[in-house]
């Protein structure tokens, strides 16, 4: 081979930096990838709205699209899931922990942290698991974890529709204080988006935490009061008080004994702790801001190697 | 050679070198400006240890320590390389394969970061492509509304455009194919259909990546049409190509890398002519 593979060296230094910028400057040009400002970035977002839902159902769809059944699993997996609680707690332990409803108690909070729960596996790995498409196209970033966590709701809405098949069969009757579900779940949703947005930025950097993440959630699951009432186990236990509070004000304690109250007629406003509504709006507001602020802060370095 | 480098490597050079080109007025608007750009991947698990579970124990326990010694790889893919591109060009890129022409057009796209020095941008440039947001398990139709989405079309845009890409796919000619998943799709069908929506959308400064050489013969003299169409509404379009009869086609100037350098700048006839004579042919 006669190739001369080594570049020869330039015998004339490149164009001065201040030249290159100097020029760019008088014909306003931008440097590329350079990270936008926040309110051009929450703009930037909401143009791309059509985008992150159709990505969302997209996911979805395509998630049981080889199955026979199809669609039809959107519904059935939840009922399945119920339906090993049921035979679990219900028929093989038989542990209700005094609390009444115990099924339909069980259910609905397997359901809501399941909600939280998936929306942080998803993600963490939004940004590390979707490398090509970051590294093809150009867009902002927060449209992919916000696109899972909609991928979730959309989810969590067919499991809801599951739900109240349970409930009503339970005999759990229908009642005015269900509208309330609603603003639980847009309140959760912005909480779930944004831990979302946070996993986000650190699985990108360290893709190492989706090992992690499991075991941080089951234990973040148990202390949660999925299984068990905290009200319940609380008011017999003796820990210091710092500790009842924390418990308490658990996010993801706040949203499934919320929308338990919602929906359960025997689960009374005296279970949940004070403020309730004003922690699920503080976390919500708080978590979803700070999570997009703090992801946006690295828009610029997704993508690297 | 070298001479050609030297004097390239300058804009006013560049400027002397793309005379010839169509668009050459008085005054000659840059649309992208690549200053000293340096492009560095890290390959995590590499080097000493191979990836084994000491080495990354070692690597974290010892944060302070040089990257190599701690099993990251730095892959440095392109080099100070500097160009100034102006508006109505067409350039090409050319090397051998892995010697960092994807990378620099994706840095250019401000998909990737680079590592040291500056790229400056008229607008957005954008790549080419979509595969990366379409779905197998979707069907084509879908698969055309998300990939529109994808590359920022509104809803509004991609109904309009839907049956303008999908006859120009071609999909549809054998039967109703465009309901079916993506994933019954020939590979040839695929690929088709993919251009078909990454080249439904008007840009700026263009940059696409062998994307001429899918499908059939009478697909790929569509597709050199299309693109052709593509250089009249944008500003600026790269192309990057292992066939020399393209870039001959498509581009009055081009860039060739090797080993992450900028190795020559110029025209299109001298360029090609030193490549050729560098990779033998």
């Amino acid at each position: 081979m006669s190739q001369v593979l080594n570049t020869p060296p330039p015998t004339a230094s490149p164009a001065p930096a201040e030249d290159a910028a100097a020029i760019a400057a008088r014909y306003g040009l931008t440097v590329s990838g350079a990270r936008p400002s926040l309110p051009a970035y929450v703009r930037q977002l909401w143009a791309r709205r059509h985008f992150i839902t159709a990505f969302a159902t997209a996911k979805l769809t395509a998630q049981y699209s080889q199955a026979k059944l199809g669609q039809v699993w959107q519904v059935m997996t939840p009922l399945l899931n119920a339906a090993v609680y049921y035979f679990i707690f219900g028929v093989l332990l038989g542990t209700k922990h005094g609390v009444p409803d115990y099924i339909p108690f069980l259910v609905t909070g397997v359901f809501i942290w399941t909600f939280t729960q998936s929306s942080i596996m998803a993600g963490t790995r939004a940004i590390s698991g979707s490398l090509g498409l970051v590294r093809a196209l150009h867009f902002p970033r927060a449209a992919l974890p916000v696109s899972y966590a909609i991928q979730q709701l959309q989810q969590l809405l067919f499991s809801m529709a599951a739900l109240v098949v349970i409930l009503l069969c339970f005999g759990v009757p229908l009642s005015a204080s269900w509208l309330l579900a609603v603003p639980v779940l847009v309140l959760q949703f912005t909480f779930n988006a944004g831990v979302a947005m946070i996993m986000a930025r650190m699985g990108a950097k360290t893709p190492d935490i989706a090992q992690l993440m499991p075991f941080i959630l089951r234990t973040w699951m148990y202390v949660s009061g999925v299984m068990w009432s905290i009200d319940k186990v609380l008011s017999k236990s003796s820990l210091p008080h710092w500790a009842m509070v924390a418990l308490e004000s658990n996010p993801a304690a706040v949203y499934i004994d919320l929308m338990r109250f919602s929906l359960i007629d025997s689960f009374h406003a005296h279970q949940l702790p004070h403020h309730v509504w004003a922690l699920a709006v503080g976390w919500a507001v708080v978590v979803g801001v700070g999570g997009f602020i703090y992801f946006w802060k690295a828009e610029e370095t997704y993508g690297r190697g | 050679m070298a001479d050609i480098i030297a004097q390239d490597t300058q804009p006013q050079g560049a400027e002397n070198a793309t005379a010839a080109a169509p668009a050459a007025d008085a005054e000659r608007i840059p649309t992208v400006i690549a200053d000293r750009v340096d492009i560095v991947y890290r390959v995590n698990g590499t080097g000493a240890g191979r990836g084994s579970a000491t080495a990354a124990l070692n690597r974290i326990l010892r944060r302070k320590q040089s990257e190599q010694a701690a099993g990251v790889r730095k892959v440095h893919a392109v080099k100070c390389v500097s160009f100034t591109a102006y508006r109505g060009e067409a350039i090409g890129l050319i090397g051998t394969n892995g010697s960092g022409k994807s990378t620099l057009l994706k840095a250019v796209a401000g998909l990737l970061p680079v590592e040291n020095g500056r790229i400056y941008t008229d607008g957005q440039p954008s790549l080419l492509g979509v595969n990366a947001a379409l779905m197998n398990d979707l069907t084509g139709e879908r698969n055309v509304y998300l990939g529109g989405l994808a590359m920022g079309m509104s809803r509004e845009q991609v109904k309009e455009r839907y049956q303008e890409i999908v006859d120009f796919s071609g999909i549809n000619e054998k039967g109703d194919f465009i309901t079916l998943p993506m994933r019954t799709y020939s590979s040839g069908m695929s690929a088709r259909l993919r251009f078909s929506i990454a080249a439904a959308k008007d840009h700026d400064v263009l940059m696409i990546d062998e994307a001429l050489a899918t499908g059939d013969r009478s697909f790929q003299k569509r597709s050199e049409a299309r693109i052709r169409e593509l250089r009249k509404t944008a500003g600026t379009v790269f192309l990057v190509s292992h066939n020399n009869k393209s870039i001959r086609d498509t581009c009055d100037r081009v860039l060739w890398l090797e080993r992450g350098e900028l190795r020559m700048d110029g025209p299109t006839e001298d360029v090609l002519k030193e490549y050729e004579k560098f990779t033998g042919k």
